[in-house]
């Protein structure tokens, strides 16, 4: 009986799927492009075909050095990211693999220090920064969206090294493994995954970050969110300018998301949701 | 099994990660409850000094103060609300069988990843501009006079910014908590006659009552430190139409120097981040055990 209608349910579907889907996308889409359109284009009403100009793209280059607030997000991110793998997979580690009755509280307790508002503490940070010459500065900065992401990458790879099944490891011991052996031979290749994962979602989250980047940088480390704020102002109303900019601080990082969906659940859900 | 040599080891590596947001959490805080008691301003340096709850209580007779209290939460509520609704409704439609849904999957997930400066200046200048935004052309199509959107309806206008960010995250949580629902329990429950809305009502939500609380809470952790979709939209203004509290505290230290009223501003937004906390680990806690 249910096979009978599954076409023409499956149609009615799909159709009112990609409306949604599209209505969704819309703001993307139309920035993408705007940002193929000349000036006069962008503002000339509602039009979807674009005449396909690449000087706005080549404007935002050379009228305000693109590529710098590019190479600095770049570096926040990753530089970021990496830090806070170094500091978060040993931690993450042990309390995967040997636990004790404090593992949870510990785990709970570095959730609740992401849950500080970041205005809370502008103003310490703002004056330790200044204090110590780090304001504008890539090093700076980089420590600040590490300590920002590391209670989530200490969760989720705790999340991904909790099922790294135990007995293997005591199997390798019987073997006569060593320590040093049994985490290059045996755990690392298991728990690669789980780190990729972690990565790819930590550099999202630090690309996107738009408080501290924003109000700690003025030009030498100013990444892209920096960048396309100053956009805000009045004199900036170069629409198919604005495009070209988001359309390349946002293209990189919709590629990666659009690649860890999974992940993304499961590490900004804490593990609650897989 | 774990030997005194390896629980020494265990502890060895996990003091880097303690020990930095120990730091990182108690130092800044620190200083803001110490800042939040004094007469404090950089510019003006001689008038420092211990002043008690003075502070708090400038900042609670700010009009400003209850304003951003009563935006924050509006803000909050009605983004939870369209995302909670919208992305219910939209995981039950992606569920279901139908062409292209990997593409579809990708579209609606997408705003997700677009930096809040970019989705601020897009939705600012492209969508809701009164003069070149698409809806503007809309209206006029339809012969109606545009919506002056940051204008007019300044804080509605950023919850549909907000809420377009937020609703693929939504969307996600939910769909993917809906692909774990038993598929034997749907048919078992179709069998035996049980409409859409039956099932929907006492199988299909009580499933998803986990997942809706974790987009909750997260999302609430998030909204109520919305920040750079005000900065690049409308500035807190008209007035302080779309002032919330971070927005607040942020014009009372870096563009007044009021450092005092602005720390105790920050202590209060920690205290309310706080209340939420405390239900958002008890959740999460609770997968734990399992």
């Amino acid at each position: 009986m249910a096979r009978a209608v599954t076409n023409r349910h499956k149609t009615i579907v799909t159709i009112a799927a990609w409306i949604v889907a599209l209505l969704i996308f819309f703001p993307i889409l139309y920035t993408i492009v705007t940002s193929f359109k000349s000036e006069q284009e962008a503002i000339a009403g509602f039009n979807l075909i674009p005449s396909g100009t690449l000087e706005s793209y080549t404007a935002v280059e050379e009228q305000s050095g693109y590529f710098r607030f590019f190479l600095n997000s770049v570096i926040l991110s990753v530089g970021s990211t990496i830090l806070a793998l170094l500091v978060a997979v040993p931690a993450a580690w042990s309390m995967a693999f040997s636990p004790t009755k404090r593992t949870k509280d510990i785990l709970m307790w570095m959730l609740s220090t992401k849950m500080m508002p970041a205005v809370a503490v502008l103003f310490p940070i703002y004056l330790i920064f200044r204090d110590w010459g780090l304001l504008d500065s890539r090093i700076g900065l980089t420590v600040m969206l590490m300590l920002i992401n590391l209670p989530i990458v200490v969760w989720m790879l705790y999340t991904y090294f909790r099922e790294i099944p135990g007995e293997i490891l005591e199997a390798a011991r019987m073997d006569g493994a060593t320590l040093w052996g049994e985490i290059v031979y045996v755990l690392t290749p298991m728990a690669v995954p789980g780190i990729a994962s972690t990565m790819l979602l930590n550099i999202i989250l630090a690309w996107n970050e738009a408080f501290w980047t924003i109000r700690l940088t003025t030009i030498n480390a100013a990444p892209l969110t920096a960048f396309i704020s100053s956009f805000s102002s009045p004199q900036g109303l170069f629409w198919a300018k604005l495009s070209a900019a988001s359309t390349l601080a946002i293209a990189p990082i919709l590629i990666m998301g659009w690649f860890s969906q999974k992940q993304l659940v499961r590490g900004l859900t804490f593990g609650a949701v897989k | 099994m774990a030997t005194r040599q390896t629980s020494t080891l265990a502890r060895f590596m996990m003091a880097p990660s303690v020990i930095l947001l120990l730091v990182w959490m108690i130092v800044p805080l620190a200083v803001t409850l110490w800042f939040s008691f004094l007469q404090y301003n950089p510019l003006n340096p001689i008038r420092d000094g211990f002043i008690g709850f003075s502070n708090y209580a400038l900042f609670f007779k700010n009009p400003a103060f209850a304003a951003s209290i009563v935006n924050t939460l509006v803000l909050v509520l009605a983004v939870l609300a369209i995302t909670i609704v919208g992305g219910i409704l939209l995981a039950l439609l992606l569920d279901q069988p139908m062409w292209g849904q990997g593409i579809v999957r990708i579209l609606v997930i997408s705003p997700f990843f677009v930096m809040p400066p970019v989705a601020a200046l897009v939705w600012k200048n492209m969508i809701m501009h009164p003069g070149y935004g698409v809806f503007a052309d809309i209206a006029r199509f339809f012969g109606v006079q545009p919506v002056d959107w940051f204008a007019d309806l300044p804080l509605f206008s950023i919850i549909i910014i907000v809420a377009w960010q937020w609703l693929p995250f939504a969307t996600l949580i939910l769909l993917t908590s809906l692909q774990s629902l038993d598929g034997e329990q749907k048919e078992a429950a179709e069998m035996d006659g049980a409409g859409f809305l039956a099932r929907f009502r006492y199988l299909t939500l009580p499933h998803l009552a986990r997942a809706i609380t974790v987009v909750v809470l997260i999302e609430t952790i998030f909204l109520l430190s919305v920040y750079a979709e005000i900065l690049v939209t409308t500035n807190g203004g008209p007035g302080y139409a779309s002032t919330n509290l971070p927005f607040l505290v942020y014009q009372k230290a870096l563009l007044e120097f009021k450092i005092g009223q602005a720390s105790a501003g920050g202590i209060i937004a920690v205290i309310l981040a706080n209340i939420v906390a405390l239900f958002l680990m008890r959740a999460v806690g609770k997968n734990l055990d399992k």
